[in-house]
């Protein structure tokens, strides 16, 4: 499949409120890859099969929850043209300039009517994973460290004016919708999960009075074992633990969902299916099997899913 | 060191160790509907008041605990350890779950008895 426009996500920059332990985590438990840290006092990481410089930046803040969140377009041209794309559906966009985050090339951000603030970009300066682009190693010590993911895979934004949200993904960004959770009535999305791609999710978002919440950033494990693995890890460091290890029925995917020092919810997550853009009905789940969704092997709604966010 | 920690809501007591926080504790007394939440400060959902007693407080997210609210004692439980008999009251999310809870009556099936707590 040609893979043009948004590409993926790109980078997530989250609040933590306690920067050197926050670090010690991310780093030491999580087994992120410390990339770099800049004069605003903010800390970049990458998972170590990633190549670009940065997937995942935290800041000292005295809240908790998410700055941004962005995602990579194809080139120059590309930015352009989705900038003015999202300017024609009537969305304000700002530019950032190139070298505000390290390594980044400028960036196009706007404003969801969820509340979150979307980027997109063209640039980031390629770092490699460490094993070289020529007879690489399938793998190295970084991937030893700590729980160790491959990569920053979605999230999963709480916010209100779910439809308006869809509408720009699908119309202006390209994305195709893979999944939705129906309302109580029947009548609307109280979730939905949107693709870029033909990864199960490239981004989520649930319906929420309150807006710009952040309910989980999601980081991509190799093998169900890794996700155990990872539960383990968590256990050995007391990591605060919200749901799993399971399987969810929405996606089919494995997961752990914890929580960071500061509260911030995070995914070890590997599995689902590979959807394409001519699937064009997306698998529904009505609002009485929730918990399915959530939780195949025990069909719980648990509470912490819907209340518990940052 | 422990000390003993009153539930003024409910008149239930437990030891909670110096070196664990309020919240850790009130969630040993394995009581259905205490929301554990985050466990680190930043989601709000174990916002209590207390009442009386002496506790230390690490940081905690602003947007749910202001200047006013910790210099008045109302703090997020997963946040605060302490360091003499505590009493307290637990406010917001927390105090609808307690409530709820504190008088045993047969659950009616419904949406809510499908989500675990």
């Amino acid at each position: 499949m040609a893979m043009t426009g948004v590409l993926r996500p790109g980078h997530a920059q989250v609040r933590v409120l306690n920067l050197e332990e926050s670090v010690r985590f991310y780093r030491d438990v999580l087994g992120l890859v410390e990339t770099g840290r800049d004069a605003q006092g903010r800390v970049y990481f990458k998972c170590w099969d990633e190549r670009d410089h940065s997937s995942y930046v935290i800041r000292e803040a005295d809240s908790a929850g998410l700055d941004f969140f962005a995602f990579k377009v194809l080139d120059k041209a590309t930015l352009e043209k989705l900038d003015a794309d999202l300017q024609a559906y009537g969305l304000k966009t700002e530019r950032i300039p190139a070298g505000e985050m390290l390594a980044t090339g400028e960036r196009v951000r706007f404003e969801l009517p969820s509340g979150h603030l979307m980027e997109l970009y063209a640039e980031k300066t390629a770092v490699g994973n460490g094993l070289g682009v020529v007879n690489p190693a399938p793998w190295g010590r970084e991937r030893e460290h700590g729980i160790g993911p491959v990569r920053l895979d979605h999230a999963l934004l709480y916010g209100p004016n779910v439809a308006e949200v869809q509408k720009i993904f699908t119309e202006v960004l390209g994305f195709y919708l893979v999944e939705r959770v129906l309302t109580p009535d029947g009548e609307n999305n109280a979730a939905i999960w949107l693709s870029c791609s033909h990864k199960v999710h490239d981004i989520a978002f649930a319906e929420y009075p309150e807006k710009g919440k952040l309910h989980h950033c999601s980081f991509l494990m190799e093998t169900w074992e890794q996700v155990l693995r990872a539960g383990d890890i968590m256990s050995m460091n007391k990591v605060a633990v919200d749901i799993g290890p399971t399987r969810h029925g929405v996606t089919r995917g494995c997961t752990i969902y914890a929580w960071d020092p500061s509260g911030n919810r995070f995914e070890t997550f590997m599995g689902g299916y590979q959807p394409y853009p001519d699937n064009t009905e997306p698998l529904t789940w009505t609002f009485d099997n929730f918990g399915q969704g959530l939780d195949y092997p025990q069909r719980k709604l648990h509470e912490t899913f819907l209340t518990v966010v940052t | 060191m422990k000390f003993a920690v009153t539930i003024e809501d409910t008149g239930e007591r437990y030891d909670c160790a110096d070196e664990e926080s309020l919240l850790s504790g009130m969630v040993r007394l394995g009581r259905r509907g205490i929301p554990a939440g985050c466990c680190g400060g930043g989601c709000g959902v174990c916002k209590i008041e207390v009442t009386a007693g002496e506790f230390e407080a690490r940081v905690m997210s602003r947007q749910h605990v202001s200047v006013v609210d910790q210099a008045q004692g109302r703090v997020l439980a997963c946040r605060v350890y302490p360091r003499s008999d505590i009493s307290l009251r637990v406010v917001g999310k927390m105090h609808k779950c307690l409530a709820r809870t504190a008088v045993p009556s047969p659950r009616l099936p419904s949406l809510d008895a499908e989500v675990d707590e």
